[in-house]
């Protein structure tokens, strides 16, 4: 069998010690999707450090913020009252992702964290940028119905996977972390990266450095919300498209919007623009049918997933008609 | 006859077997533990095609606990793979594949070579370690750009006769004279094989020239048969063991590579060798559904009467053996109509061999001609299920030979009710809940209702209990409870004192589980068995019983363990007491059955109608099945507890079938793309919907002296064409490939 060490710490900074001590190290807490990794041998850490039980599980007001330990569960953030209250949005989403055995198991750092799904990174006799740099794009010219439309690059054509991210990156969520050289908080929408020509590096994390909490800033978000996730079956299914929509809508005007689009790009998709339009104008479905025009701009499809182009600016009107209670 | 039918009555009692399966007591094929077992992990081709220039085992069987790696380099030669003969006649017909005979690559994921060693995950690491160089060929795997190459089944060529050629009733192409044609093509992808419980074997030498398998198989003879065959052993040297399968649907009616892997490497390493096959192994190597094109033309009179039908149908297969099924058979069949022409191809390709899927065949023709008669009824404006009652039929016009027994009309009738056909608007896009498209569909399915030969052995207790033994399996219907059942109202002893043991070789003889045909051939054997007991005891009965004195079959009853006289109830005999005063431990005896000549003089199939309520997202496509009413003509319904679950889970594949399951190939490598439950999908419990099931439960005894008729193939077939039209219904998108993904709607 392939040896690693296995190493279990109590405190974030013996966490971050351990894994920046030795090479080819990593952290694990729910082990959802780094454990299917290491038995395919897509990643080979040569040393585990177990991270389950650092004290980064609580769910506490902090400031203006909402803040959520990275250890927090999927399934202990979705029914959190708080959450529930403040933030619905959040909790819908993670609600759509995978199944409520893996939601027990799966923590909001590694949510973040988890890999594509790109089937091409998951066989190791094909093609794979992101698994094995210089090996070319077996989706770029291959079976690329779940792929990107945004922000894709020709080594690279994989979407993030998570729900989750889609719904913090319309909350304007940050990311905290600790590492070698101390603190710092990544705003979301700086925490993923499009894949340019290092596909193969999915965040912003510098080497060594741990996630340690989310935070999500308080926001008029909390009634008008709704995520939309369209796939292939009725629950237990990545994304072909989805929605994280938020309005705060005013005597039928809206006074504020965030809208964030999951399975079309490398990283959550946020869609300023089409945010920008929408604001000072009244709640009807021809708003937001321009709305998901606007954010449409500059998408580009494959061979497989041009229904993405029709999807997606579907997906975005019906998830603003359902935040504003249209439907 | 016997009224089997008003004995039984279809009482849905709980499963024999169910507290073994829920408690985990009941094994599967790789839960089998042996002394000594060594365990074993297939390398799969990484190529479609080509030759095998070396196998690198170095870094392998340096890797702690590895006793072999076993490929065409070094593997023992297979006795009848030796002899270049085809050993073990697949039942697809056509060369078997024959595993490490030599260096020759057939299919991508196809095994070159077998880990074993003394713990799984040993075997599993070492497996990673064989490198494997080839010399790559240019292989074909396209279905779409090679349909031309599409030919005759080898099974044809050999017998111009066979139901699979050319077929022409009336007149050529007669559909093309109607004033009302309809053409179409249609494409069903390759569908894969995965029933919950993954292929395995656990293979035993317990001596040089004997052989026992656990193993996951539809049939413990005809797997005997095939390795006896392929060994060259005498059959009784070869033990089977399945017990219990956790689903096959059609998996287990052949013999594949990997269990040939097992018995070489169990052989080679002298220990019992334990292999199962990962999730994904099972996409390449183990048999599916195959990717077909049809093309359907119907043509009408205005009034709906059908003149003519022309099916056509290429289904794909592997380059080294013809796998057929009856596609095309319900077309024959099922309509009245004067002329239809049917023709069925195959396209070999350098993918592996194709296996029966539930409803096999059929489902996959009754796609295209009940998504076809949708489209008639719609040109001609004609509701489609007046449409299938223009064209009802009262004898078989393939052969002029009048049904056993059919109750299509009263399928059609309680189905309609049920599922309010009445809301259904003719319009496609007429009805609408929120923002959803409501539309309505049906779908028309048929099997042959068959019956073969098996034994059954019952031994008749002192203490009052009843016992049998049967080869037959059990993959999933329930058979033991059914069987138990039968005999219970066979002979009037309560179904808790009846055991019923199957899936072993050693017992008397069955055919393999499928084709539904296992309750018809094996609980006739037990209806026999049954009768020769009650004979036996009838006999004995004066020893303990005066009045039994010369009293004959027909003045008595069977009932609650006892004899008794039909015109004097009260004078009884129990079994037991005719045992003891016989001074007999037990009456064990070995009965066989089969079925007589009276049913060649009908035709015998069951029928099944299925209807579909369809919810269409408007804006993205987006389908629910709203709700599913199946009704089915099975005859006799011997548990309806167990046959209306056998029902709900066809349901369930025909959904996965409809919209679905989708086994992609990218054709530059020649390899499956989604080949695990994230990517290739099946339902979930939240895509079946609440499933009525109704039951015509009006005995056959043409086919067998229960009245029953078979079941399991009938809960699919009709399926994914009902949920087809029914989106139609909802949103005038008629989408003929499938599965319907949201891609094809919005």
């Amino acid at each position: 069998m392939i040896q690693f060490q296995y190493t279990r710490a109590t405190q974030p900074k013996a966490a971050v010690d351990a894994v920046t001590k030795e090479k080819n190290s990593m952290f694990i807490a729910g082990g959802t999707n780094l454990v299917d990794l290491m038995k395919r041998g897509i990643t080979v850490p040569q040393r585990l450090v177990d991270i389950n039980r650092l004290p980064l599980k609580d769910i506490k007001k902090e400031g203006s913020s909402l803040r959520i330990g990275a250890l927090a569960l999927n399934s202990q953030v979705a029914e959190n009252k708080m959450v529930l209250q403040s933030h619905p949005l959040l909790a819908q989403a993670l609600n759509a992702g995978a199944s409520a055995q893996i939601r027990n198991m799966a923590t909001v750092g590694g949510n973040m964290l988890q890999r594509t799904r790109c089937p091409y990174f998951y066989d190791t006799t094909m093609p794979c940028n992101k698994r094995q740099p210089g090996t070319g794009c077996g989706a770029l010219e291959g079976y690329n119905r779940m792929h990107a439309i945004f922000g894709f690059s020709d080594r690279c054509i994989a979407v993030h996977p998570s729900d989750m991210s889609v719904a913090l990156m319309a909350l304007d969520a940050s990311v905290l972390v600790t590492g070698p050289s101390g603190d710092r908080r990544i705003p979301f929408a700086d925490f993923h990266r499009l894949p340019g020509d290092r596909p193969d590096i999915d965040t912003t994390l510098r080497p060594g450095e741990l996630i340690t909490a989310v935070d999500v800033p308080d926001s008029p978000f909390t009634k008008n919300v709704h995520y939309l996730k369209v796939r292939d079956r009725a629950s237990y299914a990545f994304a072909l498209v989805s929605v994280a929509a938020a309005l705060d809508i005013k005597k039928n005007r809206i006074e504020g919007a965030r809208l964030a689009m999951g399975g079309v790009a490398h990283k959550p998709w946020r869609l300023a623009e089409a945010e920008k339009f929408l604001v000072g104008k009244p709640v009807s479905e021809a708003t937001f049918t321009e709305a998901a025009n606007i954010a449409m701009q500059g998408a580009k499809a494959f061979k497989h997933n041009a229904f993405k182009l029709r999807l997606a600016p579907n997906s975005i009107v019906q998830a603003l008609k359902t935040a504003a209670k249209l439907v | 006859m016997e009224n089997f039918f008003d004995k039984v009555a279809g009482e849905p009692i709980d499963r024999v077997d169910g507290r073994m399966k829920v408690t985990g007591k009941a094994k599967y094929a790789a839960e089998y533990e042996l002394p000594d077992m060594a365990y074993a992990v297939l390398v799969s081709s990484s190529i479609a095609k080509g030759t095998i220039r070396r196998v690198d085992a170095k870094a392998a069987l340096r890797a702690p606990g590895v006793l072999a790696v076993i490929s065409h380099e070094n593997s023992i030669k297979v006795p009848a793979h030796a002899d270049n003969e085809h050993p073990t006649e697949p039942p697809t017909g056509g060369q078997p594949f024959r595993a490490f005979y030599n260096n020759k690559v057939y299919f991508n994921g196809q095994p070159v070579a077998v880990v074993v060693a003394d713990t799984y995950e040993r075997a599993r690491h070492a497996a990673m370690l064989v490198q494997v160089e080839y010399d790559k060929e240019k292989h074909t795997t396209s279905f779409e750009e090679n349909i031309g190459s599409a030919r005759i089944p080898s099974q044809v060529k050999k017998n111009p006769k066979s139901s699979l050629a050319d077929y022409d009733r009336g007149e050529v192409d007669g559909y093309k004279k109607a004033p009302v044609v309809v053409e179409a093509e249609y494409l069903l992808p390759n569908e894969m094989h995965n029933p919950m419980e993954l292929q395995a074997i656990t293979a035993h030498w317990t001596a040089d020239d004997k052989l026992t398998v656990y193993d996951k198989v539809q049939g413990t003879k005809p797997t005997q048969a095939a390795f006896a065959k392929e060994w060259k052993l005498p059959v009784q040297n070869v033990k089977v063991i399945a017990e219990f399968v956790g689903g096959a649907f059609g998996n287990g009616l052949h013999q594949w590579p990997h269990e040939t892997a097992a018995i070489i490497a169990a052989k080679m390493v002298k220990r019992p060798v334990k292999l199962m096959l990962t999730r994904e192994q099972m996409f390449y190597m183990v048999g599916y559904r195959p990717r077909t094109w049809q093309k359907v033309a119907i043509g009408a009179n205005p009034d709906g009467k059908i003149v003519g039908i022309r099916h056509e149908a290429i289904g794909q297969t592997s380059s080294y053996e013809d796998f057929t099924e009856s596609v095309l058979q319900q077309t024959r069949m099922m309509y009245t109509s004067p002329n239809v022409s049917t023709r069925y191809r195959l396209l070999p390709l350098d993918v592996s061999t194709p296996i029966w899927m539930r409803g096999p065949g059929e489902a996959t023709g009754a796609f295209a001609l009940e998504s076809a008669m949708d489209e008639l009824a719609f040109k001609l404006n004609i509701d489609p299920i007046q449409l299938r009652l223009i064209n009802h039929t009262d004898v078989d016009p393939d052969n002029g030979l009048p049904w056993s027994t059919k109750y299509l009309k009263e399928c059609i009738q309680l189905g309609a009710e049920k599922i309010g056909w009445s809301n259904r608007s003719m319009k496609p896009g007429g009805r609408r809940s929120g923002e959803w498209l409501v539309g309505y569909g049906m779908g028309v399915g048929c099997f042959g209702a068959h019956r073969g030969a098996a034994a059954v052995r019952a031994r008749l207790m002192a203490n009052g209990t009843l016992q049998f033994q049967s080869a037959v399996t059990d993959i999933g219907p329930g058979t033991g409870t059914a069987m138990v059942q039968i005999a219970s109202g066979q002979i009037g002893i309560s179904p808790d004192k009846i055991t019923f043991q199957l899936g072993n070789s050693d017992f008397p003889q069955a055919p393999n589980q499928g084709g539904s045909a296992t309750v018809a051939t094996v609980g006739s054997a037990v209806v026999a068995a049954c009768n020769v007991l009650k004979e036996k005891l009838l006999g004995m009965a004066a020893s303990a019983e005066k009045r039994f004195t010369d009293v004959k079959m027909e003045d008595v009853l069977f009932s609650s363990g006892q004899i008794s006289l039909k015109n004097s109830p009260s004078v009884g005999v129990a079994y037991t007491d005719i045992l003891k005063k016989e001074n007999l431990p037990e009456i064990d005896i070995i009965q066989d059955s089969k079925p007589g000549t009276e049913g060649s003089k009908y035709s015998k199939y069951s029928f099944s109608v299925h209807f579909a309520e369809v919810h269409v997202h408007a804006l993205t496509g987006r389908v629910k099945v709203n709700k599913v009413v199946s009704c089915a003509d099975a005859g006799t319904i011997v548990n309806k507890k167990t046959a209306g679950n056998q029902i709900i889970g066809g349901v369930a594949g025909g959904i996965g079938m409809a919209l679905q399951e989708d086994a992609v190939m990218d054709h530059r490598f020649g390899r499956y793309i989604t080949k695990d439950f994230a990517e290739y999908h099946i339902p979930v419990h939240a895509d079946v919907p609440h499933v009525d099931v109704i039951f015509i439960d009006k005995p056959d005894y043409i086919i067998d002296p229960m009245g029953t008729k078979g079941l399991g193939e009938i809960a699919i077939i009709g399926v994914a064409p009902a949920i087809a039209n029914a989106i139609f219904n909802a949103s005038g998108k008629r989408i003929r490939e499938l599965p319907i993904t949201v891609d094809k709607l919005v």
